[in-house]
């Protein structure tokens, strides 16, 4: 479904008014699906982005694919019905932290379970930026983001651990300043057999005053001798951390290194691949196995018509056992 | 002098706990009937509940078509003492009692999953007898109205079974039981055994010794009962028969209407009644094309190996919107739900018609609010249906009446889902899904599937003239892409939105694709057939109109049929399109009754508000029913002539029903 020829970010450009505020996290993210979607050659209408509600979900609007910005904490199920009834199409999901941990949070887990081939993406930022700041899932204890009347009174949810828990066969972070390695990550996403969740951590200039551009990049804390900041964060890759589970029976050992190295926040933040694990069928195979006509000929595909309209389906099987013939 | 034998017209009842196998004895019973070319109708009645409650099967069998069931029971069959503390008083003087003798001394205080409401009605009702509380004194009870008692020592012929058949523990052949009621039963009203035979070997195919087993008992009860009362009122004989009948349940008819028309994408979440209908679907996923369903090929051509996709979801919200998704890439989807589930799905019934997606929700309808009763009857989700969301969404709603219209209208919904791009709620109640009966085969040749206005790349759009999923220029219908196509890149938003279907907040857009939206709606109030939105029965200057809708349809005509016999000029409108409102049509058949009698099976008489809505009409007379049961064609026909009568109050509540 690649293309022969070269494709530009710019190719996957609306001309749409982008409304986000300057400095918005959100602008790496459409940036780097542009650029991945580009370099991968992906047939634009061949891909379908859906999104649910928020800043995030507005995304679908400035990038040139199918794009269906849905309700809150939606977009799963609506991507996993277009993936579903056409799995010949690309899928993408796009949601914000409360949106898919919030009120999201079951179709999140129960993605997991599927295993669809889908990339699934949470912009992360901690709060609810769209209606003026509150908390969101990610937001920590005790942290009080400059709309809050008080600390945050809920912990934070770990979007790692939870992709892991569900069943996620490749989890990672990325980071919106990260252009380079988050396209990176998008690509390995798109191309992973299978469900993919992608955390990507993504700053709100408006309403997080904490988890700031300048607060992962470190400037608050300066090398003595150089003078420089020193990122919070760092690639796993750089530290010769392995994702992939090469066989079966390293499932436990890599889900645990996984979970060990999500619980790490502060003064190191890991971004890159924390699993990858392609042993697990995906839904599609799982109903291949029923159907086996299923990719070929999907529920979006079938003729159910003749050319006057005449209904195709042909019943006299099913209705065999409910019919008592005359004598 | 006796009364004269009555052939072919009887009411037959079977009972028992929830888990037993209740549920086989009465499908063997409907179809052994079937079989011998009578009708049939099955009411089934069951707790929410898996192992215990009691359950029970009402069912008619007829030389002529049965569309409801009536209160009377001509045979009461069981093997155990709640069925018959509970509906002894029920059997006709003339009728009769198969019981289980052993179980004479229980009394009535031994069995806890008899409400105390129920018990102490029960308990006054013996107490009017001047009898004691055990189940012999109930039957005595019986057999002085002349109730014929058949005893049968199920314990007895269970032992002769296992000895026959070297089975070690009579608990491996318990469910037996049921048969030998049937078998009885069949031996009082002189039934063709090899009916019941027949019956067996369809409903337990892959067994060889189940049927044997069974056979064998049912033989035993078969004989034991003809012996005990060789001369009853009641028979049943074989009726010659021509034609084929087709033998199912109304959430069985939606089904093949749905598949018969494209459906290839269904989501459901497992409620009660919704969750029947999507079970028959998964287990019949792999389809047939164009006839050659009874000709197996060797190599399928790719083209016709058809197939739909059922998925179970996590929760309706999910089932609403992966089924919108699925539509969005041009399969014909549908969810299929229940009250609580279907409260969920509001805000993805919204999204569905803002966008214009042709979504179909089938609406099992059972009694609520809230969890309500989860297994009874309600047609109480009309107004919901109507108005379900936040804001002015347009929908169309059907609703059916019958078998032939859960066919036809599982088959319309897409049509029109498609046609005018919005969601189709399709309302069936529980009383009809969870029926079954015979029907002759409805004549479907005159169903064509209609795609509505479809895009595709080749419409010759452009950089300079794009395609425009939301086109206000050419009236209200603007040609749908799916998802996928080339040259057709579409922007869907839950937000009002441009023609591209971008997010807008500007007031012009704003009103235009408002009235857009809604203009599909009266185009399609203008395009719809009437026989589709309504169907009058009777004669055209009725004084009295009766305005109904749902399942109560099949207890209106048997009622109907009885008063029409006695001379009524009674009519009675059927509405069926409950969205767009056929008002014109509605208010032709009206205005000139001077009686107009609402019958639903809700309390707020709903169709009756939605009529005077839209047509100004105010019904006279209200008959209603709530207790969770379905109406009953005895006490319809009774409170009907009631009215005729001028006797009858405003407003009627019908309470029959165990």
């Amino acid at each position: 479904m690649a293309l022969e020829q070269v494709l530009k970010p710019s190719d996957f450009a609306t001309e749409v008014h982008n409304d986000w505020c300057p400095g918005c996290g959100d602008f790496g993210i459409l940036r780097t699906i542009q650029m991945a979607l580009a370099e991968l050659r992906m047939e634009p209408h061949r891909v379908t982005i859906v999104s649910g509600i928020g800043c995030s979900a507005k995304t679908i609007h400035y990038v040139k694919t199918y794009g269906v910005h849905t309700l809150h904490g939606r977009a799963l199920p609506y991507a996993t019905g277009v993936k579903l009834a056409n799995p010949q199409l690309k899928v993408l999901c796009l949601s914000g932290d409360g949106d898919g941990l919030g009120i999201g949070g079951g179709h999140f887990v129960n993605a997991g379970r599927r295993n669809l081939d889908m990339l699934y993406v949470i912009h992360d930022n901690g709060v609810y930026g769209l209606t003026k700041g509150q908390a969101a899932p990610t937001l920590k204890l005790g942290v009080q983001t400059k709309s809050l009347a008080h600390p945050n009174i809920n912990d934070a949810v770990n979007p790692i651990w939870l992709a892991l828990a569900a069943g996620a066969t490749w989890v990672g972070r990325g980071y919106s300043y990260e252009i380079k390695h988050l396209v990176s990550l998008l690509k390995q996403g798109i191309e992973h057999k299978g469900y993919a969740f992608l955390d990507v951590l993504q700053p709100c200039p408006t309403y997080n005053d904490i988890n700031t551009k300048e607060w992962y990049g470190g400037e608050d804390r300066k090398d003595a001798e150089s003078g420089r900041p020193l990122p919070r964060v760092y690639k796993l890759e750089d530290e010769g951390f392995d994702p992939v589970v090469h066989e079966p029976s390293e499932i436990e050992k890599k889900t645990t290194q996984a979970l060990e190295k999500a619980l790490e926040w502060g003064d190191r933040i890991p971004i890159g691949v924390f699993f990858k694990n392609e042993h697990v069928p995906t839904f599609e195979e799982r109903i291949l196995q029923r159907v086996s006509t299923y990719m070929d000929n999907p529920p979006a595909l079938q003729s159910i018509a003749g050319p006057n309209g005449e209904p195709r389906t042909d019943l006299t099987r099913l209705v065999q056992r409910m019919t008592f013939k005359g004598e | 002098m006796a009364a004269p034998t009555q052939v072919n017209d009887l009411s037959w009842l079977i009972g028992g706990p929830q888990g037993s196998g209740v549920d086989s004895s009465a499908n063997v019973f409907a179809r052994a009937c079937a079989a011998g070319g009578l009708h049939v109708f099955g009411k089934r009645e069951f707790y929410s509940n898996i192992m215990g409650e009691h359950s029970y099967f009402a069912l008619r069998a007829h030389t002529n078509l049965v569309r409801s069931h009536i209160d009377s029971v001509n045979v009461l069959a069981t093997f155990e003492a709640e069925t018959l503390f509970r509906h002894a008083r029920a059997v006709t003087d003339d009728g009769a009692i198969i019981y289980d003798p052993s179980l004479g001394k229980t009394r009535l205080s031994d069995i806890p999953t008899i409400e105390k409401r129920l018990r102490a009605e029960l308990q006054t009702y013996l107490i009017s007898h001047g009898v004691g509380e055990t189940l012999d004194d109930m039957l005595a009870a019986s057999k002085r109205r002349g109730v014929a008692l058949v005893p049968i020592p199920f314990k007895d012929l269970l032992e002769q079974i296992a000895d026959e058949f070297q089975i070690d523990q009579l608990s491996k052949i318990t469910r037996v039981v049921n048969m030998l009621a049937v078998g009885a039963s069949f031996g009082i009203l002189g039934f063709d055994f090899a009916m019941m035979r027949a019956s067996l070997e369809d409903v337990f195919r892959a067994k060889a010794k189940v049927v044997s087993m069974n056979a064998a008992g049912a033989q035993k009860a078969y004989d034991l009962a003809r012996s005990l009362v060789p001369e009853f009122r009641y028979r049943l004989e074989r009726v010659p028969r021509k034609e084929p009948r087709l033998f199912l349940t109304g959430s069985q008819a939606t089904a093949l209407g749905k598949l018969y028309g494209g459906m290839r994408f269904q989501t459901y979440y497992p409620i009660t009644p919704a969750s029947d209908e999507s079970e028959f679907l998964e287990e019949n996923e792999i389809l047939d094309l164009d006839g050659h369903g009874l000709v197996p090929e060797a190599e399928t051509p790719k083209d016709k190996a058809a197939s739909m996709l059922v998925v179970q979801t996590e929760d309706e919200i999910a089932a609403v919107t992966m089924a919108t998704g699925a539509a969005l890439t041009g399969a014909r989807s549908a969810t299929a739900t229940s009250g609580p589930g279907f409260s969920l799905m509001m805000e993805g019934i919204g999204w569905a018609s803002i966008n214009e997606v042709p979504l179909v929700i089938t609406l099992y309808q059972r009694a609520g609010p809230s969890t309500g009763m989860p297994t009874r009857h309600e047609q109480g989700d009309l107004r919901f249906a109507l108005h379900a969301g936040h804001g002015e969404s347009p929908r169309i709603v059907l609703a059916s009446g019958d078998f032939e219209e859960c066919i036809r209208d599982g088959f319309l919904s897409f049509n029109l889902a498609e046609r005018y791009q919005m969601p189709v709620i399709h309302l069936v109640d529980k009383a009809l899904a969870n029926s079954y009966a015979t029907i002759a085969p409805p004549n479907l040749s005159d169903l064509r599937i209609d795609r509505g206005l479809v895009a595709n790349g080749n419409n010759g759009y452009s950089k300079d003239n794009p395609y425009k999923r939301f086109d206000l220029g050419n009236g209200p219908v603007s040609a749908r892409a799916l998802l996928g196509q080339e040259g057709t890149i579409f922007w869907n938003t839950g937000d009002e939105h441009d023609e591209m279907g971008h997010i807008t907040e500007d007031p012009g857009l704003r009103n235009a694709m408002m009235e857009k939206r809604f203009a599909k709606l009266d185009l399609a109030a203008k395009e719809i057939p009437q026989d589709v939105k309504l169907t009058y029965f009777g004669p055209k200057d009725a004084g009295t109109v009766i305005v109904s809708w749902g399942s109560t349809k099949g207890a209106l005509l048997d009622a109907l049929d009885r008063l029409w016999a006695e001379g009524a000029k009674v009519g009675y409108l059927h509405v069926r399109l409950m969205s767009p409102f056929p008002s014109a049509e509605v208010l032709a058949f009206l205005a000139k009754a001077r009686r107009r009698i609402a019958v639903e099976m809700n309390f707020g008489a709903q169709l009756a508000s939605v009529v005077r809505e839209h047509t100004g009409v105010a019904m006279t007379h209200f008959i209603l029913k709530y207790n969770g049961r379905p109406m009953s064609n005895t006490e319809l026909y009774e409170a009907l002539r009631s009215v005729g009568k001028g006797k009858a109050p405003k407003r009627t509540v019908l309470t029959r029903g165990a």
